[in-house]
């Protein structure tokens, strides 16, 4: 059994696991901190981002100054961002027979992989995490689509001038593989070989392993993954959550006796505590509003925002902000916000049972029936001639490279009265504010992520026993920031298995079984001997038929009766001949009585030594031993076969037959 | 006893004694048992059962076998414990009636016996007797003290608390008569009842289960704290070495109850502790102990007045052990912590403080709470290690935040155990409170402020931990050094507050009520004690924390509102207020803040907020506030027309109170505030008293006066009488006013006060004049007003008489209930 791990983030998986005969990839996550490294995509010209100045290297020479432009001492490059994929090259991935997925921000990676690879196998997801994926795949496409930039820098790329570049550039791996986005096209045929799958439903894989997806407790549809044969069981734990938010409550029964436990996805801030930060948050905010300031929170268009808007649902009017508007700017705001309300069975109890009064699951509906939360595909249209200040607005992207967030920073930057709040935990906020410096608004960060912290994951761990545990090398170390927080590390025994990008890991455990069926007509005839109380034996002859990885004992085929001939004959000489075969035996042979009975037969001196494995009997006047061990006995005497038969029915009559 | 009681008596005693007719209620029988105790003080016992025989006859009719319930057979023991307690009366009880109710003929042996209230009824009724010779031969007759000694061990704690506590009082008992006798007496020649309780407890000390040694330990406690007769020293010599003994096993078996019992002993007058070798046990003790148990006990030999230097210093050591060790985990190279010796911080601590987290957490805080207790006093020990405690104190809130960088194994693992500690952050932000009493070092000092910023800011800081830091920081401001003769803050703390207040600012925009309600308490601390200074009210009007304090008063929670009310207040009465001028309404016609406060007054649902603002409003008045001063009587008339309405009895008070304030303003002080304070000269009243007494009329504050006079809550009414009192005392010097009490006004105004009276308070009383107004005082019995509202309200509910009607009235009740069964 073998993992090969194709990406190095911790939270944005992507690894393949290689298991009886199957190929199994786990998640496909997109690495997009790429993008932080290029210059913001402005909707609308903006002067000063056009009129940064270009960059050139220490001797002075300016052959990369079209690519790279620099702005407040950090370097950037002026192109269409492009986002790190996972490994391509470790593994042929035409060869992958599946693809688990396991929540919407784990798939974004998924076209380049189904599209590009000569990927043919299937891949399976539950319905909300393919419908929000979707969501945010298209947005994405928008966002980036919408502005067309026909400049796409490559110079900088080559390795030689890549190392001259400053840093963070110099440092950024495999800038060669980095790739554009895709289109749309190529997101809804990767979308189309998407099978969608139930919690708990288990699904079979060519016979030989059985899939499972359990609610992960993180977002709509997220899931963790059981992977097991008859006698092995594989849990990949990817994105999950103990925290009452909205979604399905973590199923972690199932995780119990697993021969090895995946773990990925666990928070990315785990000094931050998320009840501590939604605080934060809404303290933020309304101060921010009653001083008359506005409020920008680049946001994802589905997950964290939900909770948020819970939240300000039941503060605003608490604070006095009732009559503050709260703008929502997606390309997909209004399917995010809609959706939300139909996948009433993957959401938490208390949100389910609302659909029976029938109430909407979430309060958003309320917001925007009463027209305090008001949603946008745009800025363009409606939203300008609706547009009231100081409000609050909820856009993306969270990188701030594109979407209607980078139109905002630059209409708000410029004012301290305003202030920016950094909710999502996939991107360092001081890169993301990076280009937009000097920045005069105020920047707060508030990182809410709901996935298991290090103490969750212990109890975890504690609780669902796996014997193995692999996981990032990231969180097998604490963080290098806090070197003394040995807290913030995963702590089991064994000690947890890492793994880095582009490794490939032998995991440590061997299949030792395999289960076979056997035909009821075969199974008739077999005539069982109990030799101890509750175990019963017996011998079988049958012929091993193995189709589609299952195994059956079926009855071998009747031996023809020999009519006589050349070619009848040799059909029967393939027939096993089963008739010859020698009782088999069972039992142990105890020793003393067993020296008794030598007495009792004239024989003397006798001699036992007790061994490593058992005892050595000897005959000393006979010049014989015997050697009594657990699976084998030995009896070694001087060419005298007489002694030794005789010695040999002497063993048999402690032993049993059948 | 009243003969109408008398009269009632017997059919009580036959209610009692009837197993059908159930007493329901308890409470009666307790208050009955008080009754009972309040006569015979009073006199006679035998008397009493003489006059009364049906006493002695529901005392015998207990005894008889029959279906009685457990709570009349207790009260029936305890009650004839009451009765002889006289000698005369024992003697004439002790026939028949006290053995078969108290020896082994009694409930002793019976079923009753298994009901916990029975067997400290038996107990309570011995506790009553045992007060003369007599009882202690009947007690040793009886073999009553057999008995006590199993009681101890009760399954019921209130039976075995009560019977150790029985047996200290027969022991003393037992001793009195010696307690004349030369100190010297050996224990070999005391009363044989006295010999036998000290050989029980000799031999429950002896014991090997711990059940037997801590009522043993528990009797002695009680008998040292209690008797300080000559006797006691020469029992803590005879048993002192048994105590000893018990050090000497692992673990040291009842640990607190030694505890107890040793320190009861030290506290004693009646030993000299020197001579007993106790301050050695003492020591012995503090080593053998666990660090949990031991710090009880140190905290106790240093409250001491008088002992040896080397235990205090050994009984101090044990007290800081814990924090040394935190300090030596978390330091950052070898060396002294400061605290203590390195050797000292032992590993033995390390193993209590390490190994789980909550003997961790219990030690910790339990040593920070002793330390905050030793601090004030006067004997605690000097010097005073400041600087090692701040240290210590800093470096458990930074560990309780991830935020230290222990270098140690120890310390991570520390780190690890007290991670986000909600208890060990609220213990040592108090600590770190207490010990703003005394400075330290000027980069200690910086840290404390420091940590204490970090604990403000962060957002995972629990509301109470937050509530703690505010307060420690307000007593680290306090205690800041400041510039002599200049009394503005200093600039490091100016420095300080600059940080401060934008986290205040974030703090009253919380999404948790407590945050934003402790952060404007911890404004108006800090506005009353620096409001007046430069530097505060520069860096406080630069914030945003006025205006959101405005706005915090629509907050949908009561007690922020109140708060609100309090902390603008004081910021108005500083002169504080910004006057809203937000984007968000240019041009709007502001409300001024008192329009604002009385609208709360007025319309606030809660009671709080509108208490807030009487306090405020009397706070302004006092002050006389720029904006009361204005129109002072039109604010008076409106805030207690206002009050006089309000439904919460508080807010009536405090406009009795304002009233009284406008009263000592218009008419000079009424009242001196400290009866020893000296008289200071009369101020000379604001004007003539016909002007001032005009004046009252006109904001109408006797209407408002009378109407709290009959005030259906007792408080208002108390206050009211006073300030009336007070206000008749102030005018009967004055001999321009008498006017006769004849005329028709007068005597329309007693009329509707009558009807006041009577609870139809419906009627005004229109506009008066001060003559009338004086007239009608004058006439009023006011004297006996305050009399009968000095009573307690049932009063005269709880005459026994009417005890004793109550009880036969619910068994009457009872009754008719079981008919209408059928």
């Amino acid at each position: 059994m073998k993992l090969y791990c194709l990406s190095g983030h911790p939270t944005l998986p992507c690894n393949v696991l290689k298991f009886k005969s199957t190929t199994i990839m786990l998640d496909c996550g997109l690495d997009m901190t790429s993008t932080l490294n290029f210059l913001p995509l402005p909707l609308v010209q903006s002067p000063r981002l056009s009129n940064l100045p270009g960059w050139s290297l220490k001797d002075g020479s300016a052959f990369l100054d079209k690519e790279l432009k620099e702005c407040s001492g950090h370097v950037f490059v002026d192109s269409v961002p492009e986002f790190c994929l996972p490994e391509t090259e470790l593994i042929d991935l035409s060869t992958v027979d599946v693809i688990l997925i396991s929540n919407y921000h784990c798939m974004m990676a998924l076209p380049y992989i189904t599209e590009h690879t000569g990927f043919t196998g299937t891949v399976y997801a539950t319905e909300p995490t393919v419908q929000i994926g979707r969501l945010l795949m298209e947005e994405l496409v928008n966002f980036i689509e919408r502005v067309p930039k026909a400049q796409s820098a490559s110079l900088w790329k080559n390795k030689d001038i890549q190392r001259l570049l400053p840093s963070p550039l110099k440092d950024a791996v495999e800038v060669s593989t980095w790739r554009r986005c895709y289109t749309m096209q190529e997101v809804n045929s990767a979308l189309s070989k998407i099978q969608l799958v139930g919690y708990s439903q288990k699904i079979e894989l060519f016979g030989a392993v059985q899939v499972t997806p359990l609610s992960s407790g993180y977002a709509l549809g997220s899931s963790n993954w059981i992977i097991q044969s008859h006698y092995e069981k594989v849990s990949y734990v990817s994105g999950s959550s103990l925290l009452t938010t909205h979604p399905q409550p973590m199923d972690q029964a199932s995780l119990k006796n697993s021969d090895v436990l995946i773990l990925t996805g666990l928070t990315q801030i785990p000094t931050a505590n998320p009840d501590g930060m939604v605080g934060e948050f809404c303290s933020n905010l309304a101060l921010t509003v009653r001083n008359g300031g506005n409020v920008l929170v680049p946001c994802y268009p589905s997950g964290v925002i939900y909770d948020l808007l819970e939240c300000l649902y039941q503060y605003i009017d608490s604070a006095g902000l009732s009559n503050i508007p709260f703008y929502f700017i997606s390309p997909v705001a209004n399917s995010s916000l809609e959706f939300s309300q139909i996948f009433a069975e993957w959401l938490c109890h208390n949100k389910q049972t609302k659909v029976y009064l029938p109430e909407p699951p979430f309060p958003h509906a309320e917001l925007i029936q009463t027209n305090k939360l008001k949603h946008y595909p745009s800025l363009h249209g409606d939203f300008s001639s609706d547009f009231r200040q100081p409000c609050v607005v909820f856009t993306g992207h969270p990188s701030l490279r594109f979407g209607d967030v980078v139109h905002f920073m630059e209409l708000w930057g410029k004012s301290s009265l305003n202030t920016v709040i950094f909710t999502e935990p996939d991107f360092s906020y001081l890169e993301a504010l990076a280009p937009y410096q000097p920045l005069a608004m105020k920047c707060i960060y508030c990182p809410i992520d709901t996935r298991l912290n290090f103490i969750q994951v212990s109890k975890l761990l504690k609780e669902v026993q796996p014997l193995h545990v692999v996981c990032p090398e990231q969180y097998t170390q604490p963080p290098p920031a806090q070197s003394h927080r040995m807290d913030l590390m995963i702590d089991c025994q064994p000690p947890a298995m890492s793994y880095r990008r582009a490794e490939v890991l032998a995991l440590p455990f061997k299949r030792r079984y395999e289960k076979i069926e056997i035909m009821p007509e075969l199974a008739d005839a077999l005539v069982p001997m109990e030799i101890k109380p509750g175990i019963s034996l017996a011998t079988v002859s049958a012929v091993l038929h193995t189709k589609d990885n299952k195994h059956v004992l079926q009855p071998p085929p009747r031996p023809a009766q020999p009519i006589g001939g050349k070619k009848r004959k040799r059909a029967s000489e393939d027939i096993p001949d089963c008739k010859v075969l020698k009782p088999l035996l069972s039992g142990s042979i105890p020793v003393e009585q067993f020296v008794q009975t030598l007495e009792k037969h004239g024989f003397s001196d006798i001699k036992v030594e007790d061994t490593a494995k058992g005892h050595i009997v000897l005959l000393q006047e006979a010049e014989t031993l015997i050697q009594i061990e657990e699976d084998s006995t030995h009896i070694i005497c001087d060419n005298d076969e007489m002694l030794r038969v005789r010695l040999r029915d002497l063993v048999l009559k402690f032993l049993q037959k059948f | 006893m009243d003969p109408e009681c008398s009269q009632l008596l017997p059919a009580l005693c036959a209610v009692l004694a009837d197993p059908r007719q159930p007493m329901v209620d308890d409470t009666c029988l307790e208050k009955l048992l008080d009754w009972f105790k309040t006569i015979t003080e009073a006199g006679s016992s035998l008397l009493l059962l003489q006059e009364n025989p049906c006493l002695v006859e529901l005392l015998c009719h207990v005894l008889k076998p029959q279906d009685l319930s457990s709570r009349v057979l207790s009260f029936s023991l305890r009650l004839t414990g009451v009765f002889a307690a006289q000698e005369d009366c024992f003697q004439y009880l002790q026939g028949e009636l006290l053995p078969r109710l108290f020896g082994e003929a009694g409930p002793l042996g019976g079923a009753a016996w298994t009901a916990p209230t029975v067997r400290s009824g038996w107990i309570q009724g011995l506790r009553s007797l045992a007060q003369h010779p007599s009882a202690l031969h009947f007690l040793a007759d009886c073999g009553a003290v057999d008995t006590i000694f199993s009681l101890q061990g009760d399954s019921s704690l209130f039976v075995a608390s009560a019977a150790g506590q029985l047996l200290v009082h027969i022991l003393s008992l037992s001793m009195r008569g010696l307690a004349e006798g030369p100190p010297g007496l050996q224990a070999d020649d005391w009363p044989p009842c006295a010999q036998k309780i000290v050989g029980h407890i000799e031999e429950s000390l002896r014991s090997t289960a711990t059940p037997q040694i801590t009522q043993a330990l528990n009797v002695l406690t009680t008998t040292f704290s209690h008797c300080h007769d000559p006797w006691t020293q020469v029992l803590w010599v005879q048993l002192h070495p048994l105590v000893a003994a018990l050090l000497q096993k692992d673990p040291v078996p009842a640990a607190h109850s030694l505890v107890d019992l040793l320190l009861s002993v030290a506290r004693s007058p009646g030993l000299s502790s020197s001579s007993c070798g106790l301050w050695e046990t003492l020591a012995q003790t503090l080593s053998h102990l666990s660090p949990t148990q031991a710090g009880l006990l140190a905290l106790g030999i240093l409250k001491l007045q008088d002992c040896p230097q080397a235990l205090r210093a050994q009984a101090f050591a044990v007290l800081l052990q814990p924090l040394a060790c935190v300090l030596q985990a978390t330091a950052q190279g070898p060396g002294p912590s400061g605290l203590l010796d390195s050797t000292a911080a032992d590993s033995v601590t390390a193993d209590m403080l390490l190994p789980s987290k909550a003997a961790c957490v219990g030690l910790l805080c339990q040593t920070l709470v002793h330390l905050e207790l030793l601090l004030p006093l006067p004997q605690r020990p000097c010097p005073w290690p400041q600087a090692p405690l701040l240290g210590a104190a800093v470096t458990l809130l930074q560990l309780c935040r991830g935020s230290g960088s222990p270098a140690s194994d120890a310390g991570r693992q520390l780190c690890a155990l007290l991670l986000g500690c909600v208890r060990v952050q609220r213990a040592a932000l108090d600590f770190l409170g207490t010990l703003s009493q005394e400075t330290g070092p000027p980069e200690l000092v910086t840290q404390v402020f420091a940590v204490l910023l970090e604990y403000l800011r962060s957002p995972d800081s629990s509301p109470t931990v937050l509530k703690k830091a505010f307060q420690a920081t307000f007593r680290w401001l306090l205690s800041s050094p400041r510039t002599p003769g200049c009394s503005d803050l200093d600039s490091h703390t100016l420095l300080f507050l600059r940080e401060l207040l934008p986290v205040l600012q974030k703090r009253l925009c919380s999404p948790c009520w407590e945050v934003r309600d402790s952060g404007l308490e911890f404004l108006t601390q800090m506005t009353r004690r620096w409001g007046g200074q430069a530097g505060f009210r520069h860096a406080l009007l630069a914030s945003e924390v006025p205006r959101l304090t405005e706005q915090l008063l629509r907050d949908p929670e009561s007690y922020v509102r109140a708060s609100a009310v309090t902390a603008m207040g004081q910021l108005s009465s500083q002169g504080l207020c910004v006057p809203p001028a937000g984007p968000e309404h240019p041009g709007s016609q502001q409300k001024s803040l008192l329009g604002e406060l009385l609208h709360i007054l007025s319309t606030d649902s809660e009671g709080f907020p509108r208490r807030a603002v009487m306090q405020v409003f009397t706070q302004w008045l006092r002050d006389s506030h720029a904006d009361v001063v204005g129109d002072t009587e039109q604010f008076v008339a409106g805030v207690l027309q206002v009050a006089g309405q309000d439904l919460d009895w508080e807010v009536r008070a405090q406009g009795l109170e304002l009233a009284l304030v406008f009263l000592e303003q218009m008419l000079g002080p009424l009242r001196s505030h400290c009866p020893y304070a000296v008289t200071p000269p009369v101020a000379a009243p604001a004007g003539p008293l016909t002007q001032a007494l005009q004046s009252l009329c006109r904001v109408r504050l006797f209407e408002f006066a009378f109407r709290a006079l009959f005030d259906c809550d007792r408080p208002v009414a108390q206050k009211s009488c006073d300030l009336l009192l007070l206000l008749r005392a102030k005018t009967a010097s004055s001999s321009s006013l008498q006017e006769p009490r004849s005329s028709p006004d007068v005597a329309s105004v007693e009329a509707a006060l009558q009807r006041w009276r009577a609870g139809d308070q419906a009627q005004p009383l229109g506009d008066l004049e001060p003559e009338v107004v004086l007239a009608v005082l004058r006439s009023m019995d006011l004297e006996g007003l305050r009399g009968a509202l000095a009573e307690s309200s049932d009063h005269v509910e709880k005459s026994p008489q009417s005890l004793l009607q109550d009880m036969l009235a619910t068994v009457g009740i009872l009754g008719e209930n079981e008919a209408d069964c059928y």
